[in-house]
């Protein structure tokens, strides 16, 4: 494979409250090459956008802090940039598209207003040019008539069209890595299949290095070359796509392939993972899914498991697969 | 559906017609509207529309009554005072000093208020502490002293008096900006601004301050009457606009001597006051109502 575009080591990021420090990211590591697509699979709460905002360095703070790792893009730590350089960096090599499309365009400008302000930003055009790029990027997301759209207030378009116009902010550069929180979570299921045919378009065009994050595994199947399952602030397993669906061998992620329900299954009931996602405050000493793990032993209580290589890949950090 | 017992047509309840365009609070208020106007243009063309000066005096004419009282002559339609001076004159040039030190001081209390608040709201933590105890602090200073002490020690003057009241106005302003701002920080359009790379200057300019310009509208409008009782009040004090400007405050205060011989002398002015205050308040919740109907609070 190809040197990644980004390359996740060990990172770390704790938030400080009034019952105790949450790792809220544990050690967690991966890397997504040029045009791969990393899904981010977990339940809420596990640290998957808690990840995706280290990697651009805006965990809300004062609360939130990084306290280790390394974030690599293109070779340079992230987490060892000035603020200043990181706002070079933020837009211009990593765009972002956020979950919420109704919030997450300013009411009092148009989309034209909007739209030209990061490309001005990134490109340094202005009068003509900057509304014919922005046009064009509108077009890039498959919004029609994209000149008149420019003049368009945000309450004038649907959430499907908001996270197009979304999208092409987060394209305006291009950037190397395009992060997609949730970004299909809140629409209807056919806007939602043409989204992620966009995202996908969009990310070969520009050999994107994506980060998609979600809890739906129907979406990982369909648009992710491989998957990271975040269970408690830590990566559980991670493999390509393939082999997770074929072999998952993590409890945790083998009861999340479990719960997807199936057309024509015998099955009568779904099967749902008992217990309650774990208290970040507290987490075990051990495994963190280990007090619902139907497998687990006494050393799943008391020793976290480190990775166990299974496949080309795919790797897990379960004892049960580490041998004896 | 519950099936017809009569087996009849089923009548479905008519569907409603659109409701007239913004039925409530959406005409505009010609008459607030109307007062503020005629104020402004008369107190702008003060001068060219005076029946009289100000400020000529003629004992011979003291009290004189309105025109249409007994003893009153059209040369001075509303009377004279104490001095003889012409009282609508007076009242039209008391106009420009309300008029001015409200809009001046609300000015200035806004945007110097509106800016401690955009920064307290945006950088948080222990900035906004900070601030939000100064303006505290500020608000728990009553105006009236404020002005009194600057009158005693520097002398009164128009822009003590503006000074005095922005000095303790902005505060109102931070709270309810940084409020608005507390608010807007959670909406994922910050979160995406800083994403593609925005700074806390692009950001605190480009998409918080124009999102808090309704509220701002608002507060500045309801604001300007408040201020020019303030004004008025100092000037009744004798803290105010120093004699012989005519503000309508002190022009209140020299007739209050003699109310029961020759009321137009202090009930004009105070006329005028009511008149423009209430413009102003009318103006400003139709504006809460149309812009924002979630700032009842204001």
């Amino acid at each position: 494979m190809a040197s990644p575009v980004v390359d996740v080591q060990d990172l770390r990021t704790h938030i400080v409250t009034r019952w105790g420090t949450i790792k809220a990211v544990d050690g967690v590591s991966f890397s997504v090459a040029a045009g791969e697509t990393l899904g981010l699979v977990g339940e809420s709460g596990s640290g998957k956008s808690m990840t995706c905002l280290s990697l651009v360095r805006l965990v809300p703070r004062p609360a939130a802090r990084i306290v280790g790792g390394r974030v690599l893009l293109d070779g340079e730590d992230l987490l060892a940039k000035s603020e200043d350089e990181m706002q070079q960096i933020r837009g211009r090599k990593v765009g972002m598209i956020l979950q919420d499309p109704m919030s997450s365009l300013n009411p009092v400008f148009s989309v034209g207003m909007q739209l030209r302000e990061p490309v001005a930003m990134y490109h340094h055009l202005r009068g003509r040019a900057l509304t014919v790029r922005a046009a064009e990027l509108l077009a890039a997301v498959r919004i029609p008539s994209p000149a008149a759209r420019l003049r368009a207030f945000p309450h004038q378009l649907s959430g499907g069209m908001r996270q197009r116009v979304v999208g092409a902010m987060a394209i305006a550069a291009p950037p190397r890595l395009l992060i997609a929180d949730e970004p299909t979570t809140s629409l209807d299921l056919t806007i939602q299949a043409q989204y992620l045919g966009l995202l996908k378009e969009l990310q070969e065009r520009h050999r994107l290095a994506m980060i998609f994050v979600t809890h739906d595994l129907g979406i990982v199947a369909r648009i992710c070359d491989r998957v990271a399952v975040m269970y408690g602030g830590r990566i559980v397993e991670i493999g390509p796509v393939r082999a997770i669906f074929k072999s998952p061998a993590h409890p945790y992620t083998r009861a999340l392939l479990e719960a997807i329900p199936r057309l024509g299954a015998r099955r009568e009931r779904l099967t749902t993972i008992e217990g309650q996602p774990p208290d970040l405050a507290k987490l075990p000493a051990g495994c963190a899914f280990a007090p619902r793990c139907a497998h687990a032993v006494d050393r799943c209580r008391v020793e976290a498991p480190g990775d166990t290589m299974l496949g080309p890949g795919h790797a897990t950090r379960c004892w049960l697969h580490v041998p004896a | 559906m519950a099936a017809d017992p009569a087996g009849g047509t089923l009548t479905l309840p008519e569907a409603p017609t659109r409701p007239a365009a913004g039925a409530r609070g959406r005409r505009l208020p010609l008459l607030p509207i109307g007062i503020i106007a005629t104020f402004i243009v008369v107190a702008a063309l003060a001068p060219l529309l005076s029946p009289a000066s100000p400020y000529e005096q003629s004992l011979r004419h003291r009290f004189t009554p309105p025109a249409w009282e007994d003893g009153g002559a059209w040369a001075h339609p509303l009377g004279t005072d104490r001095l003889g001076r012409d009282m609508l004159a007076r009242i039209m040039y008391g106009a420009r000093v309300s008029l001015a030190a409200g809009v001046l001081t609300v000015l200035l209390a806004s945007a110097f208020g509106a800016a401690v608040g955009l920064v307290a709201g945006y950088y948080g933590g222990r900035v906004d502490a900070v601030l939000m105890r100064m303006t505290d602090a500020t608000m728990s200073f009553p105006v009236i002293l404020l002005a009194l002490i600057l009158a005693v020690t520097v002398g009164p003057s128009f822009f003590n008096v503006v000074l005095a009241i922005a000095v303790i106005l902005w505060a109102r302003y931070a709270r309810v900006i940084r409020g608005e701002v507390l608010t807007l920080m959670e909406l994922d359009f910050i979160a995406q601004a800083r994403i593609a790379g925005a700074g806390a200057g692009r950001i605190i300019t480009r998409h918080l301050a124009p999102n808090t310009l309704n509220t701002l509208v608002v507060l500045v409008t309801l604001q300007i009457g408040y201020v020019i009782i303030v004004e008025a009040s100092l000037s009744f004090l004798g803290a105010g606009i120093p004699p012989p400007t005519p503000a309508w405050g002190s022009m209140i205060a020299e007739g209050r001597d003699f109310v029961t011989s020759a009321w137009w002398v202090s009930l004009l002015p105070g006329l005028a006051i009511l008149l423009v205050v209430l413009a102003f308040n009318l103006l400003g919740d139709w504006l809460r109502d149309t812009l924002d109907p979630k700032l009842r609070q204001l």
